[in-house]
């Protein structure tokens, strides 16, 4: 076990599958010698050379376009776009492309790739460098989303992210880049995709969250108890699509009261999906309407955008709104 | 068009350099243009007829499939648009795949998944292309770097059209491949339009192949409508390729002598006196002409030729009208690997329905929850 923080995982991750699987590359933006713009592919072209780990030409349409045409021919591309906010011009490659392509060649061809992506605010990057895109491509059948909050579970999902037989959007939070730190086990292990996590058990109220907000959340489900007693089951998604809907309602069942918490804008956000979930499947088990905290229907702001991430004094507001309700 | 390529003049006479094939292979060539031809005279009545939905044809580009496919190995690449399924019944899709993928029914590898003329053979490495313009060129050069990073010689092929050329593909495409030096060829069909918008609308530069030196390599341009001077380029760029030389893009000027597909009307945009001219220019008259006077055909033969050709298309044709139904299944799977819960219960949910209206067959039922 070694102590690391969330970037230091996800390079120990890479480097556990280059080692292993040799077809396996890394390439994108300044990801060679540089190592990346957070360092998460530092040292990997030194320790495995260029042909494994290299810088391309930059386009993202090109990123994407040629990592498809690797998967589909042998290899096991792992492609970073460097920030979330830049993957727009390869929306068309991920979403018509490398999504669709298992499903309309009948399952002759694939495309077993990962785009890792730092996403989220909190940095003070402004509206191109905080984006939270993930409901644009959790709404994309083919595609699976992942999203990390730990070290462990970061190391752990990347390795089965990108031993994984169909394309994944790996988004890693990068406000927690630094800012937590975790045993992480050596060597190889995989966190099954389509999998939760409790974060922590409580009857009283569920809070869905993933990625920088987990560790919002926790911080309010601990005031929550210390100043009114009340016990949030706290459920990190870790993936995004396809779900876990069974450990989803099951959870929602437990408590029969919802907070529903991320970054990214609220309309048609992830957390409409997870509302609507709960009212097809468990409405009658429900003591209280569905809450959302979220960012705002804006583009991302810079100057105040510690007023647009939910922090926790307003995810606690709404564990009290739902558990007075 | 002085400066493309050309061996053989309209007239059907020798003004260049003959590639060294022997009778059997000119002969060879000549046929499956001919079956070309012939595939979409059927394809076309069939879809007059309502019973398949869509046609692109690549009447008068013959040259251009024939030619640029028959230097390719069985297991190169060849990385397709929407008009280059004849390429891949040439180096051996089977004519009930083509068809079965005309008509989108349980026989088609796809399983009906896409619309017409979107034609894929694994075996002869040619994936289908997904209708949005120049994906696919990207595709070749990533799946170019894995042949090349393996230390194999295996060459791409990287077919689009002149509308291509103004895509983000086309730039992200021929820029990895010149900075990576891929074993990529780029075939750029230049037929003079792009639906309605002419091929001189594309682009400011003095021509597509022009782009080429811009992206560090060679850009060619070849007469489309001859299919000796279509091959001899090809030959040459794909053997350059194998070399380990890099890519290079050749421009197949030609002209596609109907419409876009079975549901444009080109009259509308362009005028009969241009459909005319090209019309003197045609790729199969023109080698028909070459092979008669060099004796590999005799006069009379291209007509039994053809006879020969369409008693095969109909008799397949026969075979896919009689295909099974597709399996509702099929609705849901290949989205991922395994079929994942929601979509399980979401099919579920379908086929409850389905069955109740006795729209379901056997084997359609439900997946486990």
């Amino acid at each position: 076990m070694a102590n690391l923080t969330l970037i230091q995982a996800v390079n120990d991750g890479l480097r556990t599958v280059m080692k292993a699987d040799d077809s396996v590359v890394v390439f994108g933006e300044d990801v060679g010698p540089k190592g990346g713009v957070f360092l998460a592919t530092e040292g990997l072209t030194a320790d495995f050379g260029e042909s494994r780990c290299f810088d391309t030409p930059l386009s993202e349409d090109g990123i994407i376009g040629t990592a498809v045409g690797m998967a589909m021919n042998g290899l096991r591309p792992v492609a970073e776009i460097q920030f979330q906010d830049f993957i727009f011009p390869a929306f068309d490659q991920i979403v018509s492309e490398a999504a669709k392509l298992r499903y309309r060649s009948g399952g002759q061809y694939t495309a077993p790739m990962v785009i890792r992506t730092p996403y989220g605010g909190g940095i003070r990057g402004g509206l191109y460098h905080s984006q939270s895109g993930e409901a644009y491509f959790a709404h994309t059948a083919g595609l699976k989303v992942v999203i990390p909050s730990t070290p462990h579970d970061a190391k752990g999902l990347l390795i089965a992210s990108i031993q994984d037989p169909d394309p994944v959007l790996f988004m890693e939070p990068k406000a927690l880049y630094r800012s937590v730190k975790g045993e992480v086990p050596e060597g190889e292990y995989t966190v099954d995709l389509s999998t939760l996590r409790t974060v922590r058990e409580g009857g009283d109220v569920t809070i869905y969250c993933y990625g920088a907000m987990v560790p919002v959340v926790e911080r309010a489900a601990a005031q929550a108890a210390e100043q009114r007693g009340i016990d949030c089951l706290v459920v990190d998604l870790r993936t995004l699509m396809p779900l876990d809907e069974e450990g989803v309602l099951e959870a929602a069942k437990q408590t029969g009261r919802v907070v529903v918490v991320h970054e990214a804008p609220r309309f048609c956000g992830y957390g409409a999906e997870i509302s609507a979930l709960i009212a097809e499947h468990c409405i009658e088990y429900m003591e209280a309407p569905v809450r959302r905290v979220t960012g705002f229907d804006t583009p991302f702001p810079n100057t105040l955008e510690h007023h647009y991430l939910p922090d926790d004094r307003r995810v606690l507001d709404a564990i009290e709104s739902v558990y007075d309700f | 068009m002085a400066s493309a390529l050309q061996i053989l003049a309209p007239d059907g006479s020798v003004v260049g350099e003959p590639p060294g094939l022997s009778d059997e292979e000119l002969r060879g060539l000549f046929v499956h243009m001919l079956q070309i031809r012939c595939m979409d005279g059927r394809m076309l009545k069939l879809q007059r007829a309502g019973r398949i939905g869509f046609v692109g044809t690549a009447t008068g580009l013959e040259a251009t499939l024939v030619g640029a496919a028959a230097p390719l190995r069985r297991e190169d690449w060849l990385w397709s648009g929407l008009r280059e399924g004849g390429a891949a019944v040439m180096r051996g899709l089977p004519l009930a795949e083509y068809v079965a993928q005309m008509y989108c029914n349980a026989n088609d590898t796809a399983k009906g998944r896409q619309m017409c003329n979107h034609f894929q053979h694994k075996g002869t490495n040619y994936p289908s292309w997904s209708s949005v313009i120049g994906t696919q060129i990207t595709h070749g050069v990533g799946a170019a770097f894995a042949s090349m990073r393996r230390g194999e010689d295996t060459v791409h092929a990287i077919h689009f059209g002149d509308g291509a050329t103004s895509s983000n593909g086309f730039h992200s495409g021929l820029n990895f491949a010149g900075v990576w030096k891929v074993p990529a060829v780029f075939v750029c069909t230049d037929n003079g339009w792009a639906i309605s918008v002419a091929s001189s609308a594309q682009t400011a530069a003095s021509s597509f192949a022009a782009k080429a030196p811009a992206y560090g390599f060679p850009g060619i341009e070849v007469d489309g409508n001859d299919v000796l001077a279509c091959q001899s380029a090809m030959s040459d760029a794909i053997e350059r390729a194998r070399r380990g030389e890099g890519p290079t893009m050749v421009v197949l000027k030609t002209y596609r002598m109907l419409g876009h597909s079975s549901s444009d009307d080109p009259t509308k945009y362009r005028a009969d006196e241009e459909v005319e001219a090209w019309a003197k220019r045609d790729p199969i008259a023109r080698y028909e002409r070459f092979l008669t006077d060099r004796g590999v055909i005799s006069k009379g033969e291209r007509a039994d030729l053809e006879a020969q050709l369409l008693v095969e298309i109909d008799a397949v044709i026969h075979e896919q009208e009689a295909a099974p139904p597709m399996a509702l299944k099929t609705l849901v799977e290949d989205v991922y690997a395994e079929v994942p819960y929601h979509l399980r219960r979401e099919y579920n949910d379908f086929i409850a329905v389905a069955e109740k209206l006795g729209h379901a067959q056997p084997g359609d039922g439900a997946f486990p929850l």
